[in-house]
């Protein structure tokens, strides 16, 4: 069996205290559930001399608010938790969907918003054991020199590939961090940095305390999440929406795409032609071929890049169809005659 | 046979909770990771980062140093070369001069913890000169550099003929040949493998091993360590998944055992679920070419066949599964000249095997898709077509396949008419289809994998005059339920209940043989084998009733724990009163029973593989949901049905028939073994793709009993044999669905969509590479077929 490199485990019952460990500890990272983080560890893809644990702080799991005023979930609320409320799931749809598209029952009581937010950006040259990294001559992202997929790039193209993520943009979500100097809020979309490796713009002890959701009262949202399987697997590409609506007609488009690249993709600015619109499914198509532009696979995950590529307009017009209330998969039959032509 | 009326039997045909049920899903079974000995070691292997690379040097001496490691091993302690068939003794524990794959083992370390043992792999200095890499079927062929094994990259090429298949397609009204591929794929048992070995201070070596084939490990083990085998005792610990990828020799094993005798301490090896993947002995990618003619009616004139193996980097079973890729197209169809060649080719690749169906899922495929095309342009549907060729009951084959009871019509009618097939598969809405496809498999190999004039099972029964049956067998049940087999057998003929019978089982050292739990062979095997031990023990406790209660011994029926008169109901005496008269009378009542098949191979070189005593049959209608824009396929609703000759357990039989609906349903749509710049593209269970809970559709399980005259009670194989239409069967529902074929397993999104994009509607290979076959064997025709 792969084993844990031997380390130490904190578990601070304060956030402040957690903050402070981490400072104090060069190395050292916080743990949830660790159900990215412990993987990870036994393939030796980072190394942790120190966990400090989130365990054991009461009330960080809380999830309060209602849509009509903004709602706040504490990072440790499971993402059980996330999917299963009832306001999360009706006012803020996409996000409960997104949580729970996340791989298995069993993962998604111990694994956390909070932590998949923080989703180690994965590659199917880095998500390996030690020594099949070694058997294919490591790279960038730990150990080597060259990026084995994209083999001229000076980064890494790590996939970022949490579901959570790009809802968390289009619903224009916040986040309140705590490090070890203080508390500050952010817009998530800042969270994140466009690189495989050093991939949030938050130092190591930086909590991430609480997600805040802006008031929702006429928000509709939609997460759709392309994998192999209906179960365990990880995105390979996620188109997550959220329309609000005044008077039948679109007020405010936002969106954000997973798996497209090395942070989640907003492609709120592509989805501009929709405001002032009631969509139809023309209007639709079209931005949705609009919008896929942003998103750039690279081979390195499951399914060929090419085919991810051709989804993108697929699984985003989707996504757009059913926060409009339009049946999602109809019209697809002259939808594929036309690319048909295309090609 | 004991009982042959259905009505009569009180144990056999119902569906009863296996044995080790309970066991494992409480955590009760010991599993061979379970174990956990005093003084135990814990033993990792190093592996060969590089597909192909001499070992000029390998140096321990820093590992040897580190505190805590008590043994390190290389090539050199273990020189002797092994393999499982006699013909194919090409592997090395541990590679002293050449690694061939990614995997390969290297070294061993036996430490006193995990952490330590890996420590040590760290510390192993290789020094690897690299070779090129061969890594498909057409670089084999093409051989740069040096070859993968000193007699080159061709490891086996066979040519058979029956008939003049020239003169059969020349004189057809039709004639088609299909060129279709079938991507490797895996077994992904849910237990890794795992051994623990103990070498006594009697000078006596005994290992426990997931294993599938205890006695093939005691056989390998003998000759490696250069022990006597009298001086080994392996025990099989019950298996948690086997599919055929723990029925070959393994370095684990034989590793654990040496460690063992070394340190004088036991060892344990527990693969990680990456070396699962190294270790492999699953499918073979198999490139096909067939070869058709057919009369006007839809009559088959002649076939040629050839398969391309892509083997791995050793030999392992690979003799026999080339020959599995020509030896069933004739058990379905009424083939009247038929020719196979068959290649299989060393790629530096983990080695393939054995996997669920051995070799003949492949060329199914291939068969049963061919057919759909054929029928397509002779106007004739799937089911005509398969009609006008099938072949009969106690029949012969043109390459004399002995063909016994055969209900493979029952089952054909049964899923078309569950289905609704041919009145739907014309009307269906754009983007669902329907597929159909038939099938055959063997109820075990006629002939062991050492040649040899010995039973192949034996079975000792032993009664206790407190009215326990003890039962005795070497086969090792894999989940299949072959413990269940066995007591319900001895339990059916000596009238007592499941839970008076207490099994051993899969011990060399207490228990007769039997050669394993692979080839489907155990129900037909240990059936036969567990009757005659049981009827010999009811023969002497008979004559011990029947004097106490005055009577016949043939006037007794055993039943409900009692023994009494047939005729007189009230006159009974029971089990354990009638054993205790036995034993007063002659002392231990015990007796053995063993099956051994008939010689049924054919008159020719390679006849070996196919015969069986008997042959299971299946025909399955797939239903498909596919998504144009996507190329996603799904999979909403199955029916199959299956000729199991007598379903023992009928549950259990359903199980293997959803399970091999299961796996099969994965090999067609997404798992592949694929590799990239030499190494296995992704060894882990998140990410090789194998089909969840969400994935499995609804299944209809129809059980056809055909009573084959010589399987126990009638029953013949259930493990194998319905997972060979199901892959096809998607393959034509696709086509039925979109109107694009997909020749190319597995069937991805991918592929759908290019084949949409295509004025060809067609993915696949386009052909098979330039190969000089041997000119075939001119086998004779057996009888039946002279003059056709
Ligand atoms: C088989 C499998 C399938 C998976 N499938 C998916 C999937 O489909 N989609 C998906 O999105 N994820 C998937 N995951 C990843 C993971 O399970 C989830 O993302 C989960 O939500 C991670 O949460 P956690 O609490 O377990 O995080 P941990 O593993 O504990 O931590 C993950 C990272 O976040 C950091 N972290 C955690 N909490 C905080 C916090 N409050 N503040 C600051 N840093 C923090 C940790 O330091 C670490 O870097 C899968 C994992 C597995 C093993
Ligand atoms: S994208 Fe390149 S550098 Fe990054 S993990 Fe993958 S192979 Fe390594």
């Amino acid at each position: 069996m792969l084993r844990l490199p031997p380390l130490r485990y904190l578990r601070p019952t304060s956030v402040e205290a957690a903050a402070e460990a981490v400072a104090e500890h060069p190395g050292a990272m916080l743990i949830a559930g660790g159900t990215d983080l412990v993987p990870n560890l036994k393939r030796r893809q980072f190394d942790a001399p120190v966990l400090v644990s989130l365990r054991g702080i009461a009330g960080f799991d809380g999830i309060q608010g209602e849509p009509g005023r903004g709602m706040v979930i504490g990072a440790g609320a499971t993402l059980d938790q996330v999917a299963t409320h009832p306001a999360l799931q009706t006012a803020y749809r996409a996000l409960a969907q997104a949580a729970g598209f996340v791989s298995t029952p069993q993962i998604r009581h111990m694994g956390t918003i909070g932590g998949n937010l923080l989703v180690d950006p994965r590659c199917n040259y880095y998500n390996q054991s030690a020594a099949w990294r070694q058997a294919v001559g490591y790279c960038l992202k730990r150990d080597g020199d060259i990026c084995l997929v994209a083999r001229s790039s000076p980064r890494c193209w790590a996939v970022s590939s949490s579901d959570s993520a790009p809802v968390a943009l289009a619903l224009g979500a916040e986040l309140t961090l705590r490090g070890a100097e203080g508390e500050r809020r952010g817009a998530a979309a800042d969270l994140y940095r466009d690189d495989g490796i050093v991939y949030t713009t938050k130092r190591a002890d930086d909590v991430i305390v609480g997600i805040h959701l802006p008031a929702a009262p006429a928000m509709t949202s939609a997460y759709w999440k392309l994998r192999r399987r209906g179960s365990f697997d990880f995105p390979v590409l996620g188109a997550a929406v959220a329309l609000d609506w005044a008077d039948g007609m679109v007020r405010v488009a936002r969106g954000a795409l997973g798996a497209a690249g090395s942070r989640p993709v907003e492609v709120s600015h592509l989805l501009t032609p929709l405001v002032g619109r009631r969509p139809d499914d023309e209007l639709i198509a079209q931005v949705a071929e609009a919008a896929e532009k942003p998103a750039r696979p690279l081979d390195n995950t499951d399914f060929s890049h090419y085919w991810r590529k051709r989804m993108t307009r697929v699984l985003i017009e989707r996504a757009l169809r059913d926060a409009c209330g339009l049946d999602p998969l109809a019209g697809r039959l002259t939808a594929q005659t036309r690319s048909g032509q295309a090609a | 046979m004991a009982k042959t009326q259905a009505d009569e039997l009180a144990v056999v045909g119902k569906s009863l909770p296996k044995p080790d049920a309970m066991g494992k899903v409480s955590g009760q079974a010991r599993f061979a990771d379970d174990l956990m000995l005093p003084r135990m070691l814990f033993a990792r292997i190093l592996r060969s980062p590089l597909p192909h690379a001499r070992i000029r040097q390998v140096d321990a001496s820093r590992a040897r140093a580190m505190p805590g490691v008590q043994a390190v091993l290389t090539g050199e302690d273990l020189p002797i070369k092994y393999g499982i068939l006699p013909v194919s003794q090409d592997e090395e524990a541990l590679c002293s001069e050449k690694v061939r794959y990614v995997g390969d083992p290297v070294a061993a370390v036996a430490a006193t913890d995990e952490w330590i043992a890996d420590a040590a792999l760290e510390a192993i200095d290789v020094s690897f000169e690299a070779l090129p890499s061969v890594m498909s079927i057409d670089e084999a062929l093409a051989q740069p550099g040096e070859p993968i094994h000193p007699r080159g990259n061709v490891h086996k090429a066979v040519a058979l003929e029956f008939g003049d298949t020239e003169e059969g397609l020349r004189s057809a009204d039709h004639t088609r040949e299909d060129v279709v591929f079938f991507e490797g794929n895996t077994h992904l048992p849910m237990e890794q493998h795992a051994a623990v070995a103990q070498y006594g201070q009697d000078g006596k070596l005994t290992v426990w091993s997931s294993t599938q084939t205890p006695h093939y490990v005691h056989r390998a083990l003998g000759k490696v360590l250069e022990l006597p085998m009298s001086r080994i005792r392996v025990i099989a610990t019950p298996n948690g998944g086997g599919f055929g990828g723990k029925s070959d020799i393994f370095a684990h094993e034989i590793v654990a055992a040496k460690l063992a005798m070394v340190t004088g301490r036991p060892v344990k090896i527990t693969l990680t679920r990456e070396e699962v993947f190294y270790a492999h002995r699953g499918r073979h990618p198999v490139l096909m070419k067939v070869r058709t003619g057919f009369r006007r009616d839809g009559r088959i004139t002649a076939m040629q066949f050839q398969s391309f193996l892509d083997g791995g980097g050793y030999g392992s079973y690979g003799v026999a599964s080339t020959y599995y890729t020509g030896a069933l197209q004739t058990a379905t169809y009424a083939i009247p000249r038929y020719r196979f060649e068959g290649v299989r080719l060393f790629t530096n690749k983990p080695p393939c095997g054995p996997k669920r169906g051995h070799g003949t899922p492949q060329p199914r495929f291939a068969l049963e898709v061919h057919l759909d095309k054929v029928a397509d342009e002779l106007g004739l549907d799937p089911v005509a077509i398969r009609r006008r060729n099938l072949v009969q009951p106690n029949s012969q084959t043109v390459n004399w396949l002995r063909i016994t009871s055969c209900g493979l019509e029952a089952c054909m009618d049964r899923v078309v008419a569950d289905s609704r097939f041919l009145e739907r598969r014309t009307a269906m809405p754009s983007g669902r289809g329907l597929g159909f496809a038939v099938s055959s498999y063997l109820s075990g190999a006629g002939t062991a994998i050492y040649w040899n004039d010995m039973p192949h099972s034996e079975v000792q029964v032993k009664v206790d005059r407190g009215g326990g049956v003890s039962v005795l067998c070497g086969a090792i049940d894999i989940g299949q339920g072959s413990d269940h087999i066995l007591a319900a057998i001895v339990a059916e003929v000596l009238g007592v209940s499941l839970q008076d019978i207490q099994l051993t089982t899969a011990d060399t050292d207490l228990t007769p043989i039997d050669l394993g739990s692979y080839s489907s062979r155990v129900t037909f095997m240990v059936g036969n084998a567990a009757i005659a031990a049981a009827q010999r023990v009811r023969q002497r406790l008979a004559e011990a009733a029947a004097r106490m209660l005055h009577c016949e011994s043939d006037e007794l029926s055993f039943r409900g724990g009692q023994v009494g008169r047939r005729d007189h109901p009230g006159e009974a005496i029971s089990f354990a009163q009638t054993v205790q008269a036995a034993e007063a009378g002659e002392g231990l009542i015990s007796a053995s029973g063993s099956y051994t098949p008939p010689k049924l191979a054919g008159p020719y070189k390679g006849s070996g593989v196919g015969p069986s005593p008997a042959y299971s049959f299946s025909a399955a209608v797939v239903e498909v949901e596919c998504d144009p824009r996507t190329g996603e396929v799904r999979v909403p609703e199955v029916w199959i049905a299956h000729d199991i000759g007598r379903a023992i357990n009928p549950v259990l039989v359903e199980g293997q028939v959803e399970g091999s609906v299961y796996m099969a349903l994965g090999e067609a749509l997404m798992e592949e073994q694929t590799f990239r710049i030499g190494v296995h593209k992704f060894p882990s269970m998140l990410e090789y793709k194998s089909p969840t809970t969400l994935e499995m559709p609804v299944v209809h399980t129809s059980l056809v009993e055909s009573l084959d005259p010589e399987g126990p009670f009638g029953a013949k194989e259930a493990g194998q044999g319905p997972l060979l239409p199901v892959i096809p069967a998607i393959a034509n529902a696709v086509y039925n669905a979109l109107g694009v074929r997909i020749d190319e397993i597995p069937i991805t999104p991918e592929k759908v969509l290019r084949a949409l994009a295509q004025p060809s509607r067609r993915v696949g290979p386009k052909g098979v590479p330039r190969f000089a076959f041997p000119s075939p064997i001119q086998a004779a025709r057996p009888p039946e077929w002279e003059g056709k």
